[in-house]
C-alpha cells in the first residue's frame, strides 16, 4: 500500500500525532530546562486531565468546559505539587528527583484508577467536529484536523507566553541561568512553582484534547511519557522550539515508517534519537552550555 | 583365590556403612514433620517435588496467580481475578455450584483451606514469572494460574514445567499455549485461536459469502499471530476470502491511525479485528473515527470481555464474535445460572468469560484434586489425564490427556442493537454453541510434546 494517497495521508497523521507530542513535550521541557528537575509524573498530569476534563464532561455536556477544566485542574495539581514536595527536592541529586516524580506518577495512576476503575472513559468531541472530511484525495477524522489547530494554537499560545512577555523572558533567563536571576532580585520560587503549573497544563490540556481520539484510562500516560523524552532528547533538552521540531519529526517517522512496516516505527525512533544523540549530543536545537 | 580373599575382607565393612546410613535415614525423617512411619513411601515412590510436599504441609495451601490489574489488560484481568476468588470461596465454604463440580471438596480440597495471593502481572511475562518466583517462595504455592496473555502462559508453562508446580493458563488465546508451547504441568480450560477460527469461519461464510477481502488486525505476539493464521487459513481455504492486509501492532498502541490507514487504503469489505483489551476497545474507536465502520463489516474472531460496554452498543450491534461464555446462557444451563447469580451477588455485574473461565479451571483442579485424593503433581497430572467427563457452565467437557486442552464448547454471539437490550449488560445474543470435538486440531497437529512427570 505504497501509493500517494496514503504516503500523504501518513504525513497528516505524523503532524496530528506530531504537533501532540509537541505540546507535551513543551510543558516537559520547560519545566526540566528552568527547574532542572525531570518530571516523571508528566505522563501521568497528561492522563489527570483527561480524567478531569471527562468529569466536567459529564457534569456540564460541553467539550468546552471539559477542556479548560482539565487544562486548570493539572495546573492546580502542577503548583500543589511543586509547593508540597518538588521544591524540597531542587537541592537533592537528581536520582532522588527521578525517584520522587516516578512515585508521584504512580500515585496519580493509581488514585485514579481506584476511583474511577480501569475501564475506559470516552469523551466525544463537540458535534460540529465530529464524523470525517473528505479532502479530495483521502478522508480524515474531522476531529483530528481540528486537533491540529488545536494543538496550534495552544503552542502559539504558549510561546507568545514564553517569549513576548515579561514573565516569559524571566523564565527563559532562568532556564539560561537561574542562579544568575535569583541573584539579580527576581524570586526565582515564584517562577519555579509557575513553569511547573504551565508545564503541568500544557499536559493536562494535551490529555484532554486528546481524549475523543485515544479513551482515557488510568494507564494512557504511561506510553506519552516514552516519546515524550524521545522528542525532548531530538529536539534539545530545555529547548521549547527544540520540543516542536522533536515533537514533529517524531510523529513524522513514526507514521511514515508505519507505511512499510508499522513493526518498525518505533525501533526507527530510537534509531533517529540515537543518530542525534551521536551527532549532536545536546539535541537539533539545544544551546551549547545548557544543562 | 585373591578375588574371594577381596570379598571376605570388605563385606563387613559394607554391611557396616549401609546400617549405618539407614539408621541414620531413620532417624532423620522421624524429625521431619509429618514424614513418620510413612517416610520410606515417599522416599522410594514419591520423592519431593517442586512444592511438594512442603506446600501442603500446613492447614492452608495457596494458589499463587499473576493477572494484569494495570495496562492493555488490566480490565480483563480484575474480572478474571473475581471469578478465582469466587472459586476460592465456594471451596471453603461448600457452596452448592463448587459442589457439583468438586462433590469431595469440604471445606476446603483434602482437609486444607484454600488461599488465593496474586499479583499484578501488567501481561508481561518477566513480571508474570517473578510474581510467581516469589509466592514459591514465601508461600509455596501448589498451583500457579494467571496470564491473559499468551506470551505470559507460555513463559509460566516453562516455568511450571522447570519448577514442576501446576500452572493452569487462564485466559490463553494463543494455539501455542496447547499446541508446541505445551507442557505436562499445564493445563488450559478456555477457548483459542484455532477452535474460535473453525466456530466462527462456517458462520461468517453463511452469511457473508464466499471470495471476500478482509484486512486483519493483530497483536504483535503468540496470540495474534496464531489466531490471525487460524482465521485466515479457515477463511482462504473454504471460501476463498483474502486477506488485503494484515495490520500488526505492539501490544498497548494507543493511537492505531497508521494502521487505520492501511486499511482505509485496502480496499477490504471486512475489518477482522483480532486485537484484545484495550487495544481493541482504541482500534475499534479509531476505526470508527476514520469512517472504516460501519464502511467495513466488523469481525471480532476472539472476543474481549468489556468490549461492548467500553466501545457501546452502537460499534458492537450485529457484529460476530466467537467466545467461552456469555452471562443469558443462564437461561439454559443452571450451572450457568448459579455461577452469575453468585457472581452478581458478591460483585455488582454479571461476569464476563474472564471470570468464568478463572472459577471453571479452579473448579476442574479441585476436582481432580479430590478425586486423586493427592497433592503429589503427578498424580494431579493422571487425574486429568483420565479424560473423564467432568461438568463446566456450558455442559460436559473433559480435557485431552496427549495436549491438556480442555474440549469444550466456543460460543457463538452476535452484537445486540441498544434498542434490542433488555438490560445494560445485555449486549450479545447467544447464536450457537458449536461443540468443541469439531473444532478442535488433533493433539499433535501443533507439535504438542507434554515432558516430563517429574
Amino acid at each position: 500500500m505504497i501509493n500517494w494517497a496514503n504516503f500523504i495521508s501518513q504525513c497528516f497523521n505524523g503532524l496530528v500525532l506530531g504537533a501532540l507530542l509537541a505540546l507535551i513535550s513543551s510543558g516537559l521541557t520547560i519545566i526540566y530546562g528552568t527547574l532542572g528537575v525531570l518530571n516523571l509524573a508528566h505522563g501521568a498530569m497528561f492522563m489527570l486531565g483527561g480524567y478531569a476534563g471527562w468529569v466536567a464532561y459529564t457534569h456540564s455536556g460541553s467539550f468546552v468546559v471539559a477542556a479548560i477544566a482539565g487544562s486548570l485542574f493539572v495546573m492546580v495539581v502542577g503548583v500543589v505539587t511543586e509547593r508540597l514536595i518538588i521544591r524540597y527536592f531542587y537541592a537533592r541529586p537528581p536520582e532522588d528527583q527521578l525517584l520522587v516524580t516516578f512515585g508521584l506518577g504512580i500515585v496519580f495512576v493509581e488514585a485514579v484508577r481506584f476511583f474511577f476503575g480501569s475501564l475506559s472513559k470516552s469523551v466525544p468531541p463537540p458535534a460540529p467536529l465530529m464524523g470525517i472530511t473528505p479532502l479530495g484525495f483521502m478522508v480524515y477524522p474531522t476531529y483530528r484536523l481540528a486537533l491540529l489547530g488545536i494543538v496550534t494554537v495552544a503552542l502559539l499560545a504558549l510561546y507568545f507566553v514564553l517569549y513576548r512577555t515579561r514573565i516569559g523572558m524571566i523564565v527563559r533567563a532562568g532556564i539560561e541561568d537561574s542562579v544568575m536571576v535569583d541573584s539579580l532580585g527576581i524570586n526565582v520560587y515564584r517562577i519555579f512553582m509557575l513553569v511547573f503549573g504551565i508545564g503541568a497544563m500544557a499536559a493536562g490540556f494535551a490529555g484532554i484534547v486528546n481524549a475523543p481520539v485515544v479513551s482515557i484510562a488510568p494507564d494512557v500516560g504511561d506510553a506519552i511519557l516514552v516519546q515524550t523524552f524521545v522528542v525532548v532528547v531530538i529536539g534539545g533538552v530545555g529547548s521549547f522550539p527544540g520540543a516542536v521540531l522533536g515533537g514533529l519529526i517524531a510523529g513524522e517517522i513514526i507514521s511514515i515508517t508505519s507505511m512499510f512496516n508499522p513493526g518498525y516505527s518505533y525501533v526507527m525512533l530510537f534509531v533517529a534519537m540515537t543518530l542525534v544523540l551521536v551527532l549532536r549530543p545536546r539535541g537539533l536545537l539545544g544551546a551549547a552550555g545548557r544543562e | 583365590m585373591s578375588e574371594s580373599k577381596f570379598t571376605n575382607k570388605t563385606t563387613p565393612v559394607i554391611a557396616r556403612r549401609r546400617v549405618l546410613g539407614v539408621g541414620a535415614g531413620v532417624a532423620g525423617a522421624t524429625l521431619v514433620p509429618g514424614f513418620g512411619h510413612i517416610g520410606w513411601a515417599y522416599a522410594e515412590d514419591k520423592p519431593p517435588i517442586g512444592t511438594w510436599p512442603a506446600g501442603s504441609q500446613g492447614s492452608t495451601v495457596y494458589i499463587g496467580a499473576a493477572v494484569p490489574l494495570t495496562g492493555t489488560y488490566a480490565v480483563q484481568g480484575e474480572d478474571e481475578r473475581k471469578g478465582m476468588e469466587l472459586a476460592v470461596e465456594h471451596m471453603n465454604t461448600n457452596h452448592e455450584l463448587m459442589k457439583k463440580f468438586a462433590p469431595k471438596v469440604d471445606k476446603g480440597v483434602l482437609g486444607k483451606k484454600v488461599e488465593l495471593v496474586s499479583a499484578d502481572s501488567a501481561a508481561k511475562p518477566n513480571q508474570a514469572v517473578q510474581a510467581e518466583q516469589t509466592f514459591i517462595n514465601q508461600k509455596k504455592v501448589i498451583l500457579m494460574i494467571g496470564s491473559t496473555s499468551s506470551a505470559v502462559a507460555v513463559a509460566l508453562n516453562k516455568f511450571a514445567q522447570r519448577e514442576k508446580i501446576l500452572y493452569l493458563a487462564g485466559i490463553s488465546g494463543s494455539n501455542d499455549t496447547t499446541g508446541k508451547d505445551c507442557v505436562r504441568y499445564g493445563f488450559r480450560q478456555g477457548f483459542y485461536g484455532e477452535t474460535a477460527a473453525n466456530a466462527i469461519g462456517p458462520i461468517l461464510v453463511k452469511n457473508f459469502g464466499k471470495n471476500r477481502k478482509a484486512a486483519f488486525m493483530t497483536p504483535d505476539y503468540t496470540y495474534g499471530h496464531t489466531t490471525t493464521q487460524s482465521v485466515n487459513d479457515y477463511l482462504t481455504k473454504e471460501a476463498g476470502w483474502k486477506m488485503v492486509t494484515n495490520q500488526v501492532s505492539p501490544l498497548g498502541t494507543q493511537d492505531f491511525s497508521q494502521y487505520l490507514t492501511n486499511i482505509a487504503n485496502s480496499g477490504a469489505d471486512f475489518l477482522i479485528n483480532v486485537n484484545w483489551g484495550r487495544d481493541a476497545v482504541l482500534s475499534t474507536q479509531q476505526a470508527k473515527q476514520f469512517g472504516i465502520l460501519p464502511k467495513m463489516t466488523l469481525v471480532i474472531p476472539y472476543q474481549i470481555p468489556f468490549l461492548a460496554k467500553e466501545v457501546g452498543p452502537d460499534l458492537t450491534a450485529g457484529v460476530f464474535a466467537a467466545t467461552d461464555f456469555w452471562w443469558t446462557l443462564e437461561d439454559k444451563y443452571p450451572l450457568a445460572k448459579m455461577f452469575v447469580d453468585s457472581f452478581r451477588k458478591k460483585y455488582g455485574y454479571r461476569p464476563e468469560w474472564g471470570a468464568e473461565n478463572g472459577y471453571v479451571s479452579f473448579a476442574h483442579w479441585a476436582r481432580m484434586v479430590t478425586e486423586a485424593g493427592s497433592f503429589y503433581p503427578p498424580d494431579v497430572i493422571r487425574q486429568y489425564e483420565k479424560g473423564e467427563t467432568i461438568p463446566s457452565l456450558l455442559g460436559d467437557v473433559h480435557y485431552r490427556p496427549q495436549d491438556h486442552q480442555c474440549v469444550r464448547p466456543v460460543v457463538i454471539v452476535r452484537g445486540k442493537a441498544k434498542k434490542d437490550m433488555k438490560n445494560d449488560e445485555d449486549y450479545w445474543e447467544v447464536l450457537e454453541l458449536v461443540p468443541g470435538e469439531k473444532v478442535m486440531q488433533a493433539p499433535d497437529a501443533f507439535g504438542c510434546k507434554l515432558g516430563d512427570y517429574t
